[in-house]
């Protein structure tokens, strides 16, 4: 099914995209509508210009694929399903998502990926091809969140300030000539071994098969991994009364 | 150290005369109070053990146990008390911040129990609401804005979706994690047979609780636990909480040696992983924001679920309900500084916040002034201890109420303000199987029934003496309170007369 999204508030973009019977859905001309496939499942949404904020908000499956930008909140609170960004997403993306993927091509805003979580059948990705703003996987409680700095200069980082502030479970692997300066306390930090390495190769390969990059690039600089020491950051904070 | 520095609070008193040494106090407490020590040949107790819950009490065949506060005493001292001499000692001992249970002990003024509610004397007469109808149904939700009729000339039915409850009493958001699987069943139980809703908090819905989910509000909170598509459907409405009149201005930690088994499971977490709920909702920093949620949520679930906002009772809490209302949402809630919660920083619980009685009567005066009161329908919670404190609540301008304590009360809850140990003697606030299956969900569900009835009931008469016989006759009607005892500020804050006026 082919939408002509410009003369289409949000309500009624996604009353047709939630009430088509089509399984496969172009969007042309998006113009910032907002909530796009909130919620939705079993469809792949194609989408051509500029979603608006919480594009797949709660994404239960499927797929979002946006030739464009994606704005602020991309796949906040998603639990399945892929969001593929052929562009840069803004802030908060994947806020609390605790199953599917988010890949995109080019940069992300600050907060993102923050509170992702997994549980014991589901683990959520973030992968960014070129940089971040600032508290990357702020309260991270789980899942695989990688950014490649692709374009980023060798001697900057691909990551802004305060990443994995809070984080307590999961981990960030970040490709980068030089370790992140000022990470927090509890964060222990590492170059990549061969290990590492092998828990981010799909993800790798699909992400160079999604956006031609040649594997060879991607893995022609090191990759440092970070994780948090305890899964309990809070045990020693309190004196029961 | 401070184990020494410490008196117990408690002391048990068993009276040797009856004690048959059965030894059933053992098995009872959770705290290893009593043992039974085999040198005397009698039954012997770690006062400083005792959270004073009075399980023991409860189930000693020969009632032979009562507890009694320690006469210990420091040198009297005006200034230091012996709570905040021990505060000290405790925090000199463990370098934490103090962490309590439930709402605040501490004696800030009651404003309900100012308030006495209008009776009808010879004229507009008094109902008997045992021979006359009373209605305490209520729709929570905006009201309908302007009617509408089709091309015949017939009603349209344009009404935003609302929630009907028998009476206005609802179960406020209590947490599976902090509650026990055993004591969320009771609650949402009770919400069906009684006709009203209880709120899942948190922490996401057990599936076995599925089923209850026309009699369910699904809450988000900042760490988003146990959010997905099927938790959204699953409920009645879907409350966003952006604060709690226990810990306003902060967050919850659900700590790791909680967050296990089937709660880790329902709230999508790691097993043993701290929960962490910051404080802000790290997506919002603006009315705007606050819209951009509410819509993702009803646009999620076709709008058919109404959004509640929770926020604490603050300063310029008139301020930010009137934000609120212009956010899409469909209902606000307004905890007090009373509120109760499984667990908060002392200090915060203690000093933080406004009583809800006053923010109450403060939102219901902003937003009728800006002609926004239509909009929304208001909860009032944070310690509404009788079916009075509801009546009065109602005539200060909420549409329903909110219950927590009393709740757990009704289900055996004895107030020792311990739920952060996680060893509740009564089968609430525990997770440990075998002090959970202590708590038997039908049976504690009849009591949550029992007791809202009986409210009802008072409500009822109370409405009839006021020769009111339908509880919406009662929202915001101010003319139906008089005060006793507050100043002038405070009268004008409530926008209630004083007695006798």
């Amino acid at each position: 099914m082919r939408i002509d999204a410009a003369q289409l508030d949000f309500k009624e973009l996604n009353r047709i995209i939630k009430s088509a019977a089509d399984q496969e859905i172009l969007i042309e001309n998006c113009l910032g509508q907002r909530y796009i496939a909130g919620g939705l499942a079993g469809k792949t949404v194609r989408i051509f210009g500029t979603p608006g904020n919480a594009l797949g908000a709660y994404l239960d499956g499927g797929k979002i694929i946006v030739h464009g930008n994606a704005q602020d909140a991309a796949g906040d609170t998603m639990n399945d399903g892929e969001i593929c960004v052929y562009g840069s997403a803004g802030d908060a993306a994947g806020y609390s998502m605790r199953g599917g993927r988010i890949f995109v091509r080019e940069s992300i805003g600050y907060r993102a990926g923050i509170h992702m979580k997994e549980s014991r059948d589901k683990a959520p990705v973030l992968v960014v091809g070129e940089t971040t703003g600032h508290f990357l996987g702020e309260y991270q409680a789980g899942g695989k969140i990688i950014v490649l700095g692709l374009n980023c200069p060798a001697d900057q980082s691909p990551v802004g300030p305060f990443c994995a502030t809070g984080m307590h479970g999961g981990r960030i692997y970040i490709r980068s000539n030089t370790l992140l300066r000022h990470l927090p306390p509890q964060i222990i930090a590492a170059e990549a071994v061969e290990e590492d390495m092998a828990e981010i190769r799909e993800e790798l390969e699909e992400f160079s098969r999604l956006f031609n990059v040649k594997m060879e690039k991607i893995l022609d600089r090191t990759f440092y991994v970070l994780k948090p020491d305890s899964k309990n950051p809070y045990k020693q904070l309190y004196v029961l009364h | 150290m401070v184990r020494e520095f410490l008196y117990p609070e408690y002391e048990v008193f068993r009276n040797a005369g009856r004690c048959n040494s059965c030894r059933r106090c053992v098995t009872e407490c959770a705290n290893q109070v009593h043992y039974y020590d085999d040198k005397t040949g009698a039954m012997a107790e770690r006062n400083e053990a005792c959270v004073n819950c009075h399980r023991c009490v409860a189930y000693c065949p020969q009632k032979a146990l009562k507890i009694i506060k320690s006469d210990h005493c420091f040198k009297a001292n005006a200034n230091w008390s012996r709570h905040t001499i021990e505060e000290v000692y405790r925090q000199a001992d463990g370098g934490g911040v103090l962490l309590s249970s439930m709402g605040t002990p501490l004696d800030f003024p009651n404003y309900w129990d100012r308030l006495l509610l209008n009776a009808s004397q010879v004229t507009n007469p008094s109902i008997d609401p045992l021979r006359e109808p009373m209605e305490t149904r209520v729709y929570l939700g905006p009201k309908t804005q302007e009617i509408r009729r089709d091309s015949r000339g017939r009603l349209a039915d344009n009404r935003p979706k609302r929630l009907e409850l028998s009476s206005p009493i609802l179960f406020s958001a209590m947490s599976f994690g902090s509650l026990s699987l055993n004591a969320h069943t009771a609650l949402a139980k009770a919400a069906q047979a009684l006709g009203t809703l209880y709120n899942t908090g948190e922490g996401g819905l057990h599936r076995t609780l599925y089923p209850y989910g026309a009699n369910t509000i699904v809450q988000v909170a900042s760490g988003r636990f146990g959010v997905h598509k099927e938790y959204l459907a699953a409920g009645a409405a879907i409350e966003i909480k952006m604060g709690q009149g226990a810990k306003p201005g902060i967050g919850g930690h659900l700590p790791g040696y909680k967050n296990v088994g089937e709660v880790a499971r329902t709230r999508m977490t790691p097993d043993g992983s701290d929960a962490i709920s910051p404080a802000p909702h790290h997506d919002i920093y603006s009315i705007e924001d606050l819209r951009q949620l509410v819509y993702s949520l009803k646009e999620a679930t076709d709008y058919q679920k109404p959004v509640i906002i929770k926020i604490a009772a603050v300063h310029n809490v008139g301020a930010i309900a009137s934000g609120i209302a212009r956010s899409g949402a469909d209902i606000i809630a307004i905890d007090g500084f009373r509120g109760g919660t499984g667990a908060a920083p002392t200090r915060i619980r203690d000093n933080v916040g406004i009583p809800v009685e006053l923010a109450l009567a403060a939102v219901d005066r902003r937003l009728r002034q800006e002609g926004i009161r239509g909009n929304v329908s208001l909860i009032a919670g944070g310690s509404i201890h009788s079916s009075a404190d509801v009546a009065k609540a109602i005539a200060l301008g909420a549409d329903a109420v909110y219950i927590g304590t009393a709740a757990l009360l009704a289900m055996g809850c004895h107030l020792c303000r311990s739920c952060q140990l996680g060893r509740c003697n009564w089968g609430i606030a525990t997770q440990v199987a075998e002090l959970s299956r202590r708590l038997d969900p039908e049976e504690a569900a009849q009591r949550l029934v029992n007791l809202v009835t009986a409210w009802t009931h008072e409500i009822k008469e109370l409405m009839g003496g006021m020769g009111i016989n339908s509880i919406e006759a009662l929202g915001g009607n101010r003319l139906m309170l008089r005060a006793v005892g507050l100043n002038e500020k405070e009268l004008e804050i409530l926008g209630v007369k004083h007695a006798g006026e």
